[in-house]
């Protein structure tokens, strides 16, 4: 089965300027989404995410390396691509001045559409997002919330094979974040295809499968449960004054572990981390200021593979 | 194409009469040009070699006119900006929508408008001593519509490349606002200086004031004014408009799009 979108080596430099030197956001990105599935690109800002989904919207083209949804290049068949997807953009798309109404007809002519089947697909996405009553109203009266809304049944409007979401959570309630999902998980049973970016670590754990994007390169792909599993057990974190001589002192006492400072913090992955974790705060009386066991999160997952944190600076790509 | 540009267009025309203020900025700034400057100069103004009977507030009527277009084009072109910042824009072009679509739909959109504001101005032309036929109000109509498209497809493909609405203003007013005033809207090309005089008669919008002049108050009020003959205004004109819109379809060429 053709995959709903395969990358192979997508590589893209934002042009030097004014001094400041040619900045390279993707450095050789492979990756391939199968139709039916939620994928998402999990990174911290600056990673590239922004980047590859400009280049998935076919706003802008890679400098190196081809792209393909469902069989169509981006390079000859860029309309053909944008005939199959749907787009909902961070920054939102909807005219403020316009009603609801008024947003979906618009939508409806540049895709194509027109007369009653046009009425028919507006009323039907008005009622599937709960807008019926809304119709009426100016975009910019709508809450955050409705206003994701609007933007969804906007994008499907045109019934697209594939949705793309950028940050789709940024700036809602958790009640809409949660609408939101149900949404999604809905679209996916009916066949359509979503591929989203994000930085919230809660939301990778929902995608079917993740990339993890650092640096403009894909550091880790999987299920969120395959890649958390790759850290075996517990990860247990200490914190210290000087955390370099922590990890050396602890190593001395305990040679049979491996210890690792990553961000500041002594770190050390181990099955029944709760035991071993009370054996190392006694070893050092005094020293340890704070430790702490959790399952592994896609956050670690991403600290093992980057040395660096999700939500930590943001990075100079 | 066509669906993708009659969509814009009537998204340009919902969008004006939703926001009143741009009726009154467009339409009211003219007015009080004209009424101030027309009726100011209109003791020491003589038409060199013409009738002795223009008033500077019928030689300055056309002008006027132009001026109404001039801001039209301008205020509907600052969309072009804000539509970027909002975000609107980037939903267009992920629509399979060509750039010709894009371009025809919201050049023709801001034309209409201005061509709008400029027709409700020609209705004070019997206030300013030019009598108005059906004919020549028809004629001044399709004139000003060349005119409108002109200005405003000029107005967008500045705009298209201008990231901020204060660059926008400043780069209209040292290209479009020279254009204007050195067009014979405001003082007639004879008698000014040789260099002066041959920049008007460069300026492609000069020939659009002659044409509109022409249907206006037709071969007299422009005897000596040094104006070009109709057919040759009328033909610039034309080609302004061709090269405004072809200008268009070269500034959104590529894939400029944050």
């Amino acid at each position: 089965m053709t995959p709903a979108v395969e990358a192979r080596g997508l590589r893209f430099s934002y042009p030097a300027r004014r001094g400041a030197p040619a900045r390279p956001a993707l450095a050789g990105v492979d990756f391939q989404v199968a139709a039916g599935e939620i994928f998402g690109f999990l990174g911290p800002n600056g990673g590239g995410k922004t980047t590859l989904f400009r280049i998935l919207a076919t706003l802008a083209r890679p400098d190196a390396g081809s792209l393909a949804v469902f069989g169509a290049d981006l390079a000859t068949q860029a309309r053909e691509i944008r005939r199959r997807l749907g787009v909902v953009f961070q920054s939102p798309s909807l005219d403020q001045q316009l009603t609801v109404r008024e947003n979906l007809v618009h939508q409806g002519h540049l895709y194509g559409l027109g007369g009653r089947d046009l009425d028919r697909r507006i009323a039907a996405g008005l009622e599937r997002f709960g807008l019926t009553e809304r119709v009426g109203q100016r975009a910019k009266e709508l809450s955050g919330g409705l206003r994701r809304r609007v933007e969804i049944a906007k994008a499907l409007l045109h019934e697209p094979r594939l949705l793309l979401l950028d940050e789709p959570s940024t700036g809602l309630d958790p009640g809409a974040r949660r609408d939101l999902w149900e949404t999604l998980e809905a679209l996916r049973t009916s066949g359509v295809t979503v591929l989203l970016t994000t930085h919230f670590m809660e939301e990778g754990d929902r995608c079917g499968r993740l990339a993890l994007l650092s640096r403009g390169t894909i550091v880790a792909e999987g299920t969120p449960a395959a890649l958390k599993e790759e850290i075996g057990g517990d990860v247990i974190t200490l914190a210290g004054r000087d955390p370099e001589g922590l990890a050396r002192d602890l190593a001395a006492l305990h040679p049979d572990l491996t210890f690792a400072v990553q961000d500041g913090a002594v770190r050390l992955e181990r099955e029944r981390g709760h035991e071993l974790a009370a054996r190392l705060a006694a070893s050092l009386p005094g020293r340890i200021e704070s430790i702490t066991v959790a399952r592994p999160s896609l956050e670690d997952v991403f600290l093992r593979r980057t040395g660096h944190r999700l939500y930590g600076e943001e990075e100079a790509a | 194409m066509t669906g993708a540009a009659a969509t814009l267009w009537r998204r340009e025309l919902t969008r004006f009469f939703r926001q009143p203020s741009r009726i009154a900025g467009a339409v009211g700034t003219p007015l009080l040009f004209w009424l101030l400057l027309g009726s100011g100069l209109s003791g020491s103004f003589h038409l060199p070699g013409g009738p002795a009977d223009v008033s500077y507030l019928q030689y300055f009527f056309p002008g006027t006119i132009a001026l109404v277009l001039l801001f039209a084009a301008i205020f509907s072109n600052i969309s072009v900006i804000e539509d970027r910042h909002e975000g609107f824009l980037q939903g267009v072009l992920v629509a399979p929508v060509s750039r010709l679509g894009i371009v025809a739909g919201k050049v023709l959109g801001g034309a209409t408008l201005a061509w709008l504001q400029g027709v409700v101005f020609l209705a004070l032309a019997p206030a300013s001593g030019v009598r108005l036929t059906a004919l020549s109000a028809l004629a001044a109509a399709g004139i000003l519509a060349l005119l409108a498209l002109s200005l405003t497809a000029l107005g967008f493909a500045f705009a298209w490349k201008v990231d901020s609405v204060q660059g926008f203003h400043a780069i209209m007013n040292v290209v479009l606002m020279p254009m204007w005033l050195l067009s014979g809207s405001i003082f007639p090309v004879s008698g000014v200086p040789l260099w002066l005089g041959a920049l008007m008669r460069i300026n492609p919008l000069t020939y659009g004031i002659a044409a509109l002049r022409w249907t206006l108050s037709g071969p007299a009020a422009s005897r000596g004014s040094g104006l070009p003959g109709p057919a040759v205004s009328l033909g610039v004109t034309v080609a302004l408009g061709i090269a405004a819109f072809a200008a268009c379809l070269w500034a959104t060429r590529g894939g400029r799009v944050e």
